[in-house]
């Protein structure tokens, strides 16, 4: 551990996205604490220029909404969607890819067969058929980008467990009489699992993309602020307003930059061969 | 070849079939009952009226039926009716389609062209002050959400300078013709191209310098240096050839999100393509059209994925058609 430490801190992508997310996540954290402007309330004369007041930074929206309030308080929902909707398709993936792998044959035909179906649907399409369908909510968008999300998942722990399932140690555990939930989640799995992380730090980047994106089309949860939100409901005004928009976004590009830094430096962490060679 | 392409037309029909039953079902999830729901959209809620409509729609059919009712209705290109628009769904989206294909491939030429462009100078020149400029602006291209990309190109190009129009396919009511009129088509295609493009642009230029530091460490480039091959000629004839696999193989697996941005850029751009159509629907709820749209960009996706699968063996020479 000490050691992956070590490595991550020496890749300057990875000590770069690090302190990016720890910063979007104590903003999260602790930033409505601090600043406990209502990102719903009017707090000023609409369109008030960023920079002017020091109660409102980065100036108000349309409707005298405080901008920074926004950015806050959007903080939260991007960054828990992305984690929570990867963590779910994490939950359908990784089963899918271990049974597919570990048993082979038909099983696995099926299972791919699924899987593959589900990587040809368009993902966004699909997103927001789902959503619209569902009706926006969090939990909707969750669902959504989760159903969206798995199959590299189950693809990428597929061949993880196939290579690893005909090793001697693996071997050892069948001979032993272990049943095969016992092999799969303590024999196989954790040695499956760096590749996975790398995956997973890269889909909540993504996540996050896909949640924003959908917000932005006016599909988000109607009770929570999101950057998404605040650039789609920026948009009308751009002529007058260029902040309502510019900010919210520079923080999701802040943000995914950082998760995908993170998955660099992982990925060098964990697979030090792979790096060494891509030099 | 032949019986390549043919075998997978079948899988592709398959994947099809199987995403016109998801479909069905879709739409039977949508809220409420759909002829209440199809009579409401036609603005009228009397008991008749919604009566007639599960008869004619075949919704007082068993669940079966109805999908073979369905499935067959799609394999006629009926795709259902559009109460909101007062046409037929099909045919609101082939009049959308031709914008919607200019734009995407359009802005798939584009970044290709460019990624592998800057991949190749990136790997040229690796360890450079090139290389990191390079890879640092793929890096911020690759983390910006498509919409915001594209307000920015409206604030600078259109508010900041007025060079580029900020929305629609051609200046209206200026009915051009000839060669005025495909300036302008171009000029409006700039923006929307170039937003959807900067995404894809950044994945291929990351794609393209990693495969090409990788094969310019095989054998066989050491043996072309030996034989005296002169630089530009490793470089292109046998490391790009070879580096081009995994791009081209990145390109197939991209048509779908280059589909989901399409959706995006002609919402933000008015671009009259089926991503519009989609967002209209979206904002009426009209699930017929909605899910309409969803299949025709399934459909778009497997096509594009069979010419990736295509390109890739025709690039390769090593892989066989037959399976």
């Amino acid at each position: 551990m000490t050691q992956f430490w070590k490595s991550m801190l020496k890749s300057p992508s990875g000590v770069i996205g690090l302190f990016i997310l720890l910063l979007a996540i104590s903003v999260a954290v602790f930033g409505p604490l601090l600043f406990p402007n209502s990102p719903w309330r009017m707090v000023q004369r609409p369109f008030l220029p960023p920079f002017t007041l020091s109660t409102v930074p980065l100036g108000t929206d349309a409707l005298g909404r405080d901008v920074f309030a926004g950015m806050i308080f959007g903080a939260r929902v991007s960054l828990l969607v992305g984690l929570v909707s990867t963590l779910v398709a994490l939950v359908v993936g990784v089963p899918i890819g271990a049974m597919a792998g570990y048993f082979g044959g038909k099983v696995d035909d099926a299972l791919m067969r699924f899987t593959e179906f589900f990587q040809t649907i368009p993902s966004f399409a699909l997103a927001i058929v789902l959503v619209a369908i569902l009706q926006p909510s969090i939990y909707s968008i969750v669902a959504s980008i989760a159903v969206v999300s798995w199959p590299p998942v189950a693809r990428l722990v597929r061949g993880e467990v196939l290579s690893l399932r005909t090793r001697e140690y693996v071997q050892a555990a069948v001979v032993t009489g272990q049943s095969n939930t016992w092999i799969i989640l303590r024999e196989i799995l954790p040695n499956a699992l760096s590749p996975v992380i790398v995956l997973a730090s890269l889909m909540v980047a993504t996540a996050i993309l896909l949640e924003s994106s959908l917000s932005f089309l006016g599909l988000g949860d109607p009770n929570l602020i999101s950057w998404g939100y605040m650039v789609g409901a920026g948009r009308t005004v751009i002529r007058q307003a260029w902040w309502i928009t510019v900010f919210p976004g520079v923080a999701i590009l802040i943000s995914v930059l950082g998760l995908n830094l993170i998955g660099e430096g992982l990925n060098d962490a964990l697979n030090p061969r792979l790096s060494r060679e891509g030099r | 070849m032949l019986s390549f392409v043919a075998q997978r037309v079948v899988k592709g029909v398959i994947v099809l079939l199987a995403i016109v039953v998801l479909n069905f079902f879709l739409i039977r999830l949508a809220p409420g009952d759909p002829a209440v729901v199809m009579a409401g959209e036609a603005g009228a809620s009397d008991q008749v009226f919604v009566q007639q409509l599960r008869e004619k729609f075949g919704l007082d059919k068993p669940l079966p039926e109805q999908l073979f009712i369905y499935v067959k209705g799609i394999a006629t290109l009926d795709l259902g009716f559009s109460f909101r628009q007062q046409a037929p769904v099909s045919k609101l989206i082939l009049e959308r389609l031709p914008a919607t294909l200019l734009l995407t491939l359009t802005a798939f030429a584009i970044s290709l062209a460019l990624g592998v462009l800057f991949g190749t100078f990136a790997a040229r020149f690796a360890g450079t002050f090139l290389d990191t400029a390079i890879t640092v602006f793929a890096l911020i291209f690759y983390a910006m959400p498509i919409f915001w990309v594209a307000l920015m190109g409206i604030l600078l190009f259109s508010v900041t300078v007025d060079w580029l129009p900020s929305f629609g396919y051609e200046t209206v009511g200026a009915n051009l013709t000839g060669f005025a009129h495909v300036v302008d088509v171009a000029k409006h295609l700039i923006m929307p191209a170039m937003t959807l493009g900067l995404f894809f642009m950044a994945t291929y230029t990351r794609m393209t310098r990693a495969s090409m530091l990788e094969v310019k460490r095989l054998d066989f480039v050491k043996t072309a240096r030996a034989k005296g091959l002169s630089d530009a000629v490793i470089q292109r004839r046998h490391v790009l050839r070879n580096a081009l696999l995994p791009v081209v193989t990145l390109a197939g697996v991209h048509a779908g999100t280059l589909i989901g941005g399409a959706v995006i850029t002609e919402t933000v751009f008015a671009w009259p393509g089926i991503g519009r159509l989609m967002y209209d629907a979206l904002l009426q709820r009209d699930y017929n059209l909605l899910l309409g749209v969803f299949v025709t960009c399934s459909v778009m996706v497997l096509i594009f994925n069979l010419i990736t699968d295509l390109v890739y063996r025709l690039v390769d020479p090593r892989i066989e058609f037959a399976a």
